[in-house]
């Protein structure tokens, strides 16, 4: 038993040098991370800040003047252009030059002063709905508030029933927050994967494995030796990664990092655990690539990541129970926005236990059997 | 066994052996195309699944969230401002009476959002100062942020029903927003995902795969032989491409299908101009997946850049899911030099709006210009030389 | 500069120089002011050891690479000015040849003949005529990467074949391939040159092949040592050749590894039982039994000199000592008891794989201290048999005991006892030479001073101290199996086995191998070996020849030659004995079959 305990430490000191000793492959596996972080947190993003619009002005009055000094205020609107004739709204539009159209009719002033109400058109590019959704969104609160400021300045009634907002755990509602706590689980879930099925298929392609099978070792023995280094690897990107977040993004951390690191490393053996049954069945190290990438497309668009679980038809809710990475998003969410402690946790953690038990005993017969 | 020197040269000078040669090669490379598993899983397979989970699973459409509605004092009045909950096809309503009930189901995910109403609140609203309160569950922003927008659409509808029924005196005037979203009235997101997933597509038969074959040829030994032979190194590059061009049409004939019959998502652009300019972002993607393909000569390292380089800005810097005008200058900048962009804007485009020529011209023109230069540089990099 | 393309001169070259870059930045010369004319007609070959230049050179001549400096037509063409013409007229056969594995035979010669622009009618016309030639016609439905390792080279040359080249540049075609394949190999390549009057030029690194062409060019460090017919180079060792008889009881392996160490003996190599050597100085002038020590009181005559002497001769006149730089510590001159007992023990043994059997009912015994021979043709189950003895492959059924261990139930434990160094260099090639005898030397449990002890033990023995700090990967060849050697000896194994371990080897690295082999069987440490050479065999204490999965031979050197005795000449080389063994085993089995 010592001996084998000798042997694992062996191989665990041989994989972490040979995966550290190259400065080009330290440079690999620790800097995309950081800058897939870096990128995807400016890039992967809902929330609008720039949105071209432009007005057809028709009432040409001072409240048609405020409504747009409300829009144009937001920071979120850019007045791209002024139209003077309805015909223009279609090539405006067309032609991508506005995202909004705001069409505010001749009549404005005069019916807010009668107490009716007053229409302003919006015609919104739908070739992404999603944006076009959002900026309409962020339209209808500048109005909300031209109204309120209306009301207030020219002695009206407020509306009779008044609504407050408050969302949990992110108050101003930026995707980044949700994003890049995501981003823990999904690259390091990349990564190990491949580092895992790249690494025994490194040592197939090369010959060093059955050098390593004419030793002592015993095959389970080589697959602790090769899962370990995986997931300390995975624990430091996983670090990189959230020192990004709080350094750089200044998202705060509102939970325990010993909680989100207990979820980390059982999720990093599920991780593992699939690279290893990976590696198993390829022999070379390209394929080793390619059909990790094959399987990681399905797991990454099914986590929660770019559009929510539960928009999901049933079937596939159910099948995205498999998926390691939807749990590990939760966890982070949980723990770094919410604070969730371990007991909250349960419902995430038993199915990642599940999973890493059956990909790594699965992993190990498939090894045994695979030497045959 | 000797031929005579003189009239053999000749031969293969002629486009009549040029031909051969090339037919010969695009016949190797599509028997072996087809015989690879890996080419299979990543040009067959992988497009399929794409299809599956982009027309059935993924969906940025907000529908059936559950919500808690906390009538904290239940009157006809409270009943019938969550009957306005309970009838939209956006909320999922459950009923409640007490708020930490309610935040207790928020915790555990249960609901995504409570609508409070507390117990004075007939009193207040019939003094004019009702109060309503929306919790939202924030993470997911893009998600709080639609499924706050309709709380407040319900609301007001509410308002305004009552407002009708002269249960409160007008409010005074007001500004309402009458919003249309064009091209896609439904406002259903398969109308701008589906699109997006034939770039997805496009880019992994155009450039990943083909990365892997001129790497593969090098790491196998296999160019050593053939290039002392009468084959001209343009016609490797083309022979390469033309197996791969049609297995990327096919693909796109494929999403084309899965759009209009599987998920319904309207074209109104002409299909002619989308083969066309789809022709042209193949190319694009073919001369750079050939390119890294002769730089790296070596398919691992040849399929990880192309990854990263072509696969994931794809994905990312596209526009195809997030929008590109709100992102930092840098990125913006850096989203110009991607091919995919302008595909992305073109396949919304002629899918949604039609051939808007003023999108359509300067977009195509830029893909034109790309796949030249990638072109004529792939051919530069592949020359009969060992390094 | 004849510009004939009949009759003149194949390839002309003057001044060629060609340099490349290392990726530490420095400069290696390749080829350096060489000048050379293959003639019209014929074969001509290039010799030399590793590192000569002779691939770079054939790479030039195909067009494949610019030259430095210097000049070379070929055909009457310059190359740098038109390499796509000469292209259109030669072919090349690289090392690797590069067949398409996913593609049949047949469709591997329908591209070639295509891209030679063949017509369908000059197709039907040579494709049997070439078929027929490799014996390739059973197997035109199957995919390349399902031949042998011969009959891909066999493919590879019809192949190249197919476009009726003026000229035909093979760079090592034989290396990997079994006597036989070689044989066969030959016998296409000489018809060709006698009835179409081709050009052949080959680089090889069997002598005797050289032996057999019309010209030879010898290269060593990018410089043209000798050019002219063989019988030049072998005129040089002429009157020095002799052949020694060891004592009785000495194997033939010892004297030669102590011959190699006699400053007046310039190459030995054990023979028939014998020690063929080459003198120093000429017969005439000083006999080699007053010059060597070794030499006092045995037995020797002097015998006709061949090419590989000459080419040794020639090796050391150009460079002193170089020719043999040859380090291992001395070997006690007494013979070591062999013993009797048993350390492998192979009894009907069977491997099969699906509805195919590769090992087929063998049997063989090692005993403790021998040196044993796995010879056989591609494909005959040696590399199976081999698996299965390293525990690296189950057996279908048979008994498998290796160093008291049975292997089918207790394959940990046996390993223990074994050292394995694999064909390809099969070590962590980023890892230091002292972290890869660090890590090997833990896996097999060593630990505290014995470790420090054994990892410093192969630094000295093997001459690695200077490197162990280099990536093992940027090791030079030779070193690259020595450290494959010591990581496999660090746990002082009883068994070590060797899987074609000089495949592709030049003839002094081949001796530089060997020399070290005696010298560990010597410490009674058994060796099992699998190797192509077949002058090797002659190293071995016993060797073993397969074939189809069968055992066809057991026995001594010259148990096994005497075998073929009766059918061959008295005198039978180790090449013609396994040719004859193989091929009568099959026609047993052609008449067996209905």
């Amino acid at each position: 038993m010592f001996e084998a305990l000798l042997r694992i430490v062996a191989l665990i000191r041989k994989e972490l040098l040979a995966i550290l000793s190259d400065p080009r492959s330290r440079v690999s596996l620790f800097l995309p991370p950081v800058l897939q972080c870096l990128i995807f947190g400016y890039a992967a993003t809902y929330d609008l800040n720039n949105v071209p619009y432009a007005v057809l002005d028709q009432d040409r009055s001072a409240a048609s003047h405020d409504l747009l000094a409300a829009l144009d205020g937001s920071g979120v609107f850019r007045r791209a252009a002024q139209l003077y004739n309805v015909a223009d709204i279609k090539s405006v539009i067309d032609e991508q030059k506005a995202l909004l159209v705001i069409q505010i009719g001749q009549d404005f002033q005069r019916r807010l002063e009668a107490g009716l109400p007053a229409d302003v058109e919006v015609i919104a590019d739908g070739r992404n709905s999603n944006t076009a959704g959002t900026a309409l969104g962020y339209v209808d609160a500048i109005v909300d508030g031209f109204n309120a400021d209306w009301a207030a300045n020219h002695g009206a009634a407020a509306p009779p029933l008044q609504v407050t907002m408050r969302a949990w755990y992110n108050a101003n509602l930026e995707t980044r927050w949700f994003m890049i706590p995501a981003l823990i689980g999904t690259l390091t879930f990349l990564q190990t994967l491949l580092l895992t099925a790249m690494s025994v298929a490194r040592e197939r392609e090369q010959g060093t494995f059955d050098q390593l099978l004419v030793t002592p070792f015993r095959p389970f023995e080589i697959m602790i030796g090769k899962a370990l280094p995986s997931v300390l690897i995975g624990l430091i990107q996983a670090t990189l990664i959230l020192l990004v977040a709080q350094l750089w993004f200044r998202i705060p951390f509102t939970g325990s990092y010993l909680t989100l690191y207990a979820g980390l490393l059982l999720f990093l053996l599920a991780a593992v655990g699939m690279g290893l049954m990976l590696s198993a069945v390829v022999s070379t190290m390209q394929q080793a690539m390619l059909y990790a990438f094959v399987i990681m497309m399905p797991f990454a668009l099914l986590s929660g990541l770019t559009t929510p679980l539960s928009n999901m038809p049933e079937i596939f809710q159910n099948a995205t129970l498999i998926n390691p990475l939807r749990y590990a998003i939760d966890i982070a969410h949980r723990v770094y926005l919410e604070g969730a402690g371990l007991p909250q946790l349960v419902p995430d953690l038993w199915p990642m236990a599940i999973i890493a038990a059956v990909t790594l005993s699965s992993a190990a017969w498939l090894f045994r059997g695979g030497l045959e | 066994m000797i031929a005579p020197g003189e009239p053999k040269l000749s031969w293969h000078a002629s486009g009549r052996a040029r031909l051969q040669r090339l037919a010969a090669l695009v016949r190797k490379e599509t028997y072996q195309l087809f015989r690879d598993p890996s080419a299979i899983a990543i040009g067959i397979v992988m497009p399929v699944l794409l299809i599956l989970m982009f027309g059935f699973a993924l969906s940025l459409d907000v529908k059936n969230v559950p919500v808690a509605v906390v009538l904290e004092n239940p009157s006809p009045t409270t009943a019938e401002l969550a009957s306005g909950f309970v009838l939209s096809p956006y909320f999922d309503t459950r009923e409640l009476t007490s708020m930490p009930s309610a935040e207790q189901l928020l915790l555990q995910q249960k609901v995504d959002g409570i609508v409070r109403i507390r117990s004075d609140f007939a009193r207040q609203l019939n003094s004019g100062n009702g109060q309503a309160q929306i919790l939202v569950y924030g993470t997911d922003a893009n998600r709080a942020r639609i499924i706050e927008a309709y709380a407040q659409g319900a609301i007001a509808q509410f308002q305004a029903r009552r407002a009708a029924e002269g249960y409160a005196a007008p409010s005074g005037g007001a500004a309402v927003v009458q919003s249309r979203m064009w091209f896609n009235e439904a406002d259903d997101s398969h109308y701008f995902l589906v699109p997006g997933l034939i770039v997805l597509i496009m880019t992994l038969i155009g450039a990943f795969l083909t990365t892997l074959v001129m790497a593969r040829e090098w790491e196998r030994g296999t160019l050593e032989a053939l290039f002392v032979t009468p084959v001209r190194a343009g016609e490797i590059v083309i022979s390469k491409m033309i197996p791969y061009f049609v297995l990327g049409m096919m693909g796109l004939a494929l999403c084309i299908f899965a759009a209009k019959f599987l998920f319904e998502v309207p074209f109104r652009g002409s299909v002619l101009l989308l083969t066309g300019v789809s022709t042209l972002y193949l190319l694009v993607a073919l001369a750079i997946g050939l390119l890294i393909s002769s730089l790296t000569k070596s398919q691992f390292v040849a399929s990880m850049a192309t990854l990263i380089i072509t696969f994931l800005p794809a994905l990312f810097l596209s526009g195809f899911l997030f929008d590109l005008r709100s992102m930092p200058a840098a990125i913006r900048v850096l989203s110009y030099a991607l091919p995919a962009r302008y595909y992305v804007n073109l396949l919304q485009t002629l899918f949604l709006a039609g051939n808007i020529w003023s999108v359509v011209l300067p977009d195509a023109a830029v893909l034109a210009g790309m796949a030249a230069a990638l072109l004529a540089l792939a051919r530069a990099v592949t020359t009969k030389r060992l390094a | 500069m004849s510009m004939q393309p009949h009759g003149g001169v194949a390839v002309l070259g003057r001044h060629v120089r060609k340099t490349f870059r290392r990726e530490t930045g420095e400069t290696v010369v390749a080829l350096d002011d060489l000048s050379l004319e293959v003639p019209h007609g014929g074969l001509a070959a290039l010799v030399g050891p590793d590192g000569a230049g002779k691939t770079t050179l054939i790479r030039l001549i195909a067009g494949l690479m610019p030259l430095d400096a210097g000049t070379l037509v070929v055909n009457g063409t310059d190359i740098a000015r038109d390499p796509q013409r000469v292209q259109d007229r030669i072919a090349y056969m690289p090392q690797r040849f590069g067949l398409y594995e996913d593609l049949t035979v047949r469709e591997n010669l329908d591209l070639y003949a295509s891209l030679h622009g063949i017509s369908d009618e000059e197709r039907r016309r040579r494709y049997p005529e070439l078929f027929q030639m490799t014996d390739l016609a059973p197997f035109t439905g199957r995919l390349a990467g399902h031949l042998s390792g011969g009959m891909k080279q066999k493919l590879g040359l019809a192949c190249t074949l197919i476009g009726a080249p003026e000229l035909l540049l093979l760079d090592e075609p034989t290396v990997g391939v079994d006597p036989l394949s070689r044989r066969e190999l030959w016998e296409i390549i000489a018809r060709l040159v006698r009835e179409q009057n081709l050009s052949v030029l080959l680089s090889t690194s069997y002598l005797d092949e050289a032996e057999r062409c019309d010209q030879v060019f010898v290269l060593r460090e990018g410089k043209l040592l000798a050019s002219g017919p063989p019988g030049e180079v072998t005129a040089l060792a002429a009157g020095r050749s002799f052949e020694a008889e060891p004592q009785a009881g000495e194997p033939a392996r010892n004297l030669q590894s102590r011959l190699l160490d006699e400053p007046a003996i310039i190459d030995a190599v054990p023979e028939a039982g014998r020690v063929h050597l080459v003198s120093a100085q000429n017969g005439k002038s000083a006999a080699p039994e007053q010059s060597a020590a070794a030499l006092a009181g045995l037995s020797i005559i002097p015998v006709p000199a061949r090419f590989e002497d000459g080419f040794m001769v020639l090796l050391r006149q150009q460079s002193g000592a170089a020719g043999k730089s040859l380090a291992a510590p001395p070997l006690s001159p007494e013979p070591a008891a062999r013993s009797d007992e048993t350390i492998i023990t192979v009894h009907d043994l069977v491997r099969k794989f699906g509805t195919f059997t590769a090992v087929d009912r063998v049997s063989f015994e090692v005993h403790r201290g021998e040196i044993f021979g796995l010879l056989g043709p591609n494909g005959a189950g040696k590399t199976t048999t081999f698996r299965m003895l390293c525990g690296l492959l189950s057996a279908t059924a048979g008994t498998l005991r290796v160093a008291g261990f049975d292997l089918r139930r207790a394959r940990a434990s046996a390993r223990q006892h074994i050292g394995y160094v694999a064909q390809k260099f099969s070590l962590y090639g980023q890892l230091t030479v002292a972290d890869n005898l660090e890590f090997f030397a833990s896996a097999y449990g060593l630990r505290g001073r014995r470790k420090r002890e054994r990892v410093a033990w192969a630094l000295t023995q093997f001459e690695l101290e200077p490197l162990m700090r280099l990536p093992s990967g940027q090791l030079p060849g030779g070193y690259k199996q020595r450290l494959a050697m010591a990581t496999a000896l660090l746990h002082s194994p009883d068994i070590l086995f060797l899987d074609e371990p000089t495949s592709g080897a030049d003839p002094l690295a081949r001796r530089e191998f060997w020399r070290r082999i005696t010298q560990f069987a010597e410490q009674r440490v058994t060796v099992v070996v699998t190797t192509h050479f077949m002058e090797e065999a002659e190293y071995c204490d016993r060797v073993a020849i397969l074939d189809g999965g069968r055992m066809l031979a057991v026995g001594t050197p010259a148990e096994v030659r005497g075998l073929a005795a009766a059918a061959g000449p008295d005198r039978a080389t180790m090449e013609d004995a396994f040719i004859a063994i193989v091929e009568r085993a099959r026609e047993h089995r052609m008449d067996a079959s209905p």
